[in-house]
């Protein structure tokens, strides 16, 4: 242990320089050939598959897998890329088991499913670094606008360019890739994979991305409606929420979503400063990421404090538990309720909850946890919609394949109502908005 | 606890689990480990006639099926016979029988079909002190392109005839070791009767290319860019080694001929198969070959479970089944069975489903909720369900109770008729 590690406050360099690339090496390891066969084996390549149903964007995992036992990978990659372009990134960070995995017919025989996330990567990894697979159509005339290039806007530029539209990518950040690139751990998509990913999902032609252009700033909905023949929105999630405790505005207090984004964009790891006690609040894949983040940063402890009871939790259970297995203490039904210290955060006082028929209650019992470092993690809201789109529980409202209230404006991904806020979800809305967006521009629709 | 001695045609040994005459049994060293290991007998691996021994390839020898994750199905060789001098063999067969008296060392031959020739190598297989012969009439490569092995076997003439001269020439034991790369089992099986052979050991391997490398274009194994037909083996053969065991030993000409039972012989249950279909004994090679020696410890352990839990002797077994093989027209017509899918054990994959919708009578139905059920109007009892339901006994054979009636044809179940006198046989006679 280095002395760094005991340091109060939040410090850099409380690890050994080694000790960072062990930490965030790749947390699932991709499967060699050898090991692709025998998960592959245990396919049952069932009738109208329950892990198709369960998959947000319908990938034919039996055909896939069924190639992979064949020894035809890139046929396998083409079966998920047809359905899902980002199927690459969604093998990394899919919570599969709620998803596929949860559904394989295996769960129910012995508990163990067929691996299809780390199938799906082995077939997709082999095709990153080959020539882009499909050919755009015939050229429409039609441009088309989309508004961020995370996986839903992605998704859809990739349709309609395959269509043989022009579009535009406005990404107010300065890469594109969303989420992908500044909201996942570091951990999930090791060696630069998300920028490989959006780079190679781009070549299919006929994309332009512009990046620094936010909505409401560099660009207007109304000058996107004026140039372009259609415009799709997925600027995701800008907003956070806020804790609304006692002393919230006291330093060293961050939001967890800001925190990834600096620890995914960091060229030295070891620069991070970071708590010698931290405490994440929230119950989501992003508190997750941020508190097991923390303890890989070199944090003595990390608690992760939720306001519901652990099966509330957004987090998968797989996430849940790598986190206690990466050294993150859980405490569930705890709500805080002030931040102490002088300048900076030095204690959280929480009290327990409970469930009451008017909602969450807030009991008299109370505790207090010592902490250098607070991440709030309690969800992102929509910031910044243009007034002309109605709006439902916070988000762009949309009916059918994501078509928003004002016409010739589609919106898809967390930014708009439907689906959970998952990549693969963003996927499959962004692709199904394309489709339905070259019916309206071919006069279909 | 059950006796697993084996009496083989005189040949006595501590289990009746032989190893075959191929690779395993080419050398002492081989087959001082397999006795070690446990085997009650070893075929000695096929010996030549006197002078400059065969030659094999020097590139691969095998070709192989692969079912899931690799696991062996099916082997083929281009190897042949020993490729090494008669006298090393010979003095080694003696120095191994010497130190081993209790087990059964046979040893396997194949010389030009002459007189001389089987006379002379008969005189020194006595002198070894082994306990009988085989006759390789099996060998589908290289050597039957040379007169002899599977050449032999696929003429009964042949057969009927060296058989004759090796019971002739020698007191020893003869099995004579059948090709299945005939159309008639039988018709060997009858000649080595006719010859005098004691035994009749099945089934050699078949004629098999197993796999064609798809980017040389040949045939595997590939020699240089070429291939040769091999003879095949393994799991995947037990099917068709069964069958020719049990026409030999339900036919009138041939019943009562000791047959030793290869083909595929993997577990305990092969073996007891292979057995219950009239073999005395079996003998093993691909098994060994996938996993060593070692097999025979659960081939031993698991036929004694088996006998002792039915209160069976080893002689109960051998033959049991043979009365209850019989032709396709004498089977029940009026034996009727609907498939039960378990919904308990059902996991919902819908294979049954598939096969049943795609394939065969339309006879199961998909509900909400992925429940799986079967339609007794539709169902034939074909079982092809049951073939590709992943989970063991989630779907069974139901028999409908004599009067029942069959919800497809509308009929009560009837007593037993055939179809020697069912009424759409225009031969069927026997009922007027």
């Amino acid at each position: 242990m280095t002395q760094a590690k005991l340091t109060p406050g939040v410090v850099p360099g409380r690890l050994m320089q080694a000790d960072y690339a062990v930490n965030f090496a790749d947390v699932a390891p991709p499967l060699d050939r050898h090991a692709a066969q025998v998960a592959a084996d245990r396919c049952y390549f069932c009738h109208d598959a329950p892990c198709i149903t369960a998959c947000p964007t319908g990938i034919d995992i039996p055909l896939f897998i069924r190639q992979i036992s064949t020894g035809t990978p890139d046929a396998a990659a083409l079966t998920i890329f047809h359905q899902n372009i980002l199927g690459g990134m969604c093998a990394r960070v899919c919570p599969t088991e709620n998803l596929c995995e949860g559904a394989c017919v295996r769960m129910e025989a012995e508990g163990q499913p067929v691996e299809i996330g780390a199938l799906q990567r082995y077939a997709t990894d082999g095709m990153i670094d080959a020539p882009h697979p499909f050919l755009r159509g015939a050229p429409t005339g039609k441009r088309v606008a989309v508004v961020g290039a995370g996986p839903a806007g992605l998704a859809a530029a990739h349709r309609l360019a395959a269509k043989g539209h022009e579009v535009v990518i406005f990404e107010a950040r300065e890469k594109a890739g969303g989420l992908n690139e500044y909201g996942i751990a570091s951990y999930k998509t090791v060696d630069g994979f998300a920028q490989a990913e959006v780079d190679w999902l781009l070549s299919i032609g006929g994309i332009q991305l512009r990046t620094g252009q936010c909505l409401g700033q560099q660009i207007t909905l109304d000058q996107l409606r004026a140039d372009f023949d259609a415009v799709f929105l997925a600027m995701g999630l800008g907003g956070v929420n806020a804790l609304r405790a006692d002393g919230e505005d006291r330093d060293n207090i961050r939001d967890a979503v800001d925190f990834i984004r600096d620890l995914r964009q960091a060229e030295d790891l070891a620069a991070l400063p970071i708590g010698r006690d931290v405490v994440v609040i929230g119950g989501g894949m992003t508190a997750v990421d941020a508190a097991v983040q923390a303890r890989l940063l070199g944090a003595e402890t990390v608690t992760i404090v939720y306001r519901r009871g652990q099966d509330r939790m957004a987090a998968s259970r797989h996430e849940q538990e790598h986190a206690t297995s990466s050294g993150v203490r859980i405490i569930c039904n705890a709500a805080p309720v002030a931040v102490h210290g002088n300048d900076a955060v030095a204690e959280v006082e929480f009290c327990y909850t409970q469930d009451g028929p008017g909602g969450l209650v807030q009991t008299e019992n109370r505790f207090r946890l010592k902490a250098d470092q607070l991440f709030r993690a309690i969800g992102q809201r929509l910031e910044g919609a243009p007034q002309a789109l109605a709006l439902e529980d916070g988000k762009i409202a949309v009916t059918g394949a994501g078509r928003s209230s004002v016409p010739g404006v589609w919106a898809g991904g967390d930014c708009a109502t439907g689906g959970d806020d998952l990549t693969v979800t963003a996927v499959a809305e962004g692709r199904d908005a394309a489709e339905d967006i070259d019916e309206v521009l071919r006069g279909d629709g | 606890m059950a006796d697993l001695r084996a009496d083989f045609v005189g040949i006595k040994s501590p289990n009746p689990f032989w190893l075959a005459s191929a690779p395993p049994t080419d050398k002492e060293y081989n087959v001082r480990r397999a006795f070690q290991a446990g085997w009650g007998g070893v075929v000695w691996k096929t010996l030549g006639a006197e002078g400059p021994p065969v030659v094999n390839v020097n590139g691969p020898r095998y070709g192989v099926v692969y079912g899931a994750d690799r696991r062996v199905l099916g082997i083929n060789n281009i190897e042949l016979i020993t490729d090494r001098p008669l006298e090393v063999n010979l003095r080694e067969i003696k120095s191994v029988k010497r130190d081993y008296p209790d087990r059964a060392l046979i040893i396997s031959l194949m010389v030009p079909c002459d007189e001389d020739s089987w006379r002379t190598i008969l005189k020194q297989i006595e002198d070894t002190g082994a306990d009988g012969v085989e006759l390789n009439f099996g060998c589908p490569h290289g050597m039957s392109e040379r007169g002899m092995g599977s050449a032999v076997g696929q003429v009964p003439e042949y057969i009927e005839m060296v058989t004759r001269w090796v019971k002739q020439y020698s007191r020893m034991p003869c099995i004579v070791k059948l090709t299945p790369n005939v159309t008639d089992v039988r018709k060997p099986a009858e000649a080595a009767k006719r010859g005098g052979a004691d035994a009749v050991s099945l089934i050699n391997t078949i004629n098999s290319i197993t796999s064609v490398d798809l980017d040389l274009f040949a045939p595997q194994p590939t020699i240089d860019g070429k291939g040769a037909h091999g003879g095949y083996c393994g799991p995947a053969v037990k099917p068709i080694a069964l069958n020719m065991v049990a026409e030999i030993a339900r036919s009138a000409e041939t019943r009562g001929l000791p047959i030793s039972g290869i083909g595929g012989v993997t577990t305990w249950r092969d073996a007891a198969e292979f057995m219950a279909l009239g073999a005395g004994n079996v003998q093993v090679c691909t098994a060994a070959m996938t996993y060593g020696f070692k097999v025979v410890q659960e081939m031993i352990s698991g036929l004694r479970d088996y006998l002792d839990s039915h209160q069976m002797q080893l002689s109960d077994l051998i033959g049991r089944a043979v009365p209850n093989v019989t032709d396709w027209n004498q089977l029940n017509l009026n034996y009727v069975t609907k498939a039960v899918i378990d919904q308990d054990a059902c996991i919902k994959c819908g294979r049954c489903y598939a096969a049943c919708e795609d394939t065969s009578h339309q006879a199961i139905a998909m509900k909400p909720g992925r429940v799986f059920e079967v339609i007794e109007e539709e169902c034939v009892a074909c079982n092809l369900c049951l073939d590709v339901c992943p989970i063991e006994d989630c779907i069974t054979m139901r028999e409908l109770a004599p009067g029942e009636t069959d919800k497809r044809t509308g009929l009560p179940r009837g007593g037993y008729a055939n179809w020697t006198t069912h009424p759409n046989n225009p031969l069927a006679r026997a009922a007027e």
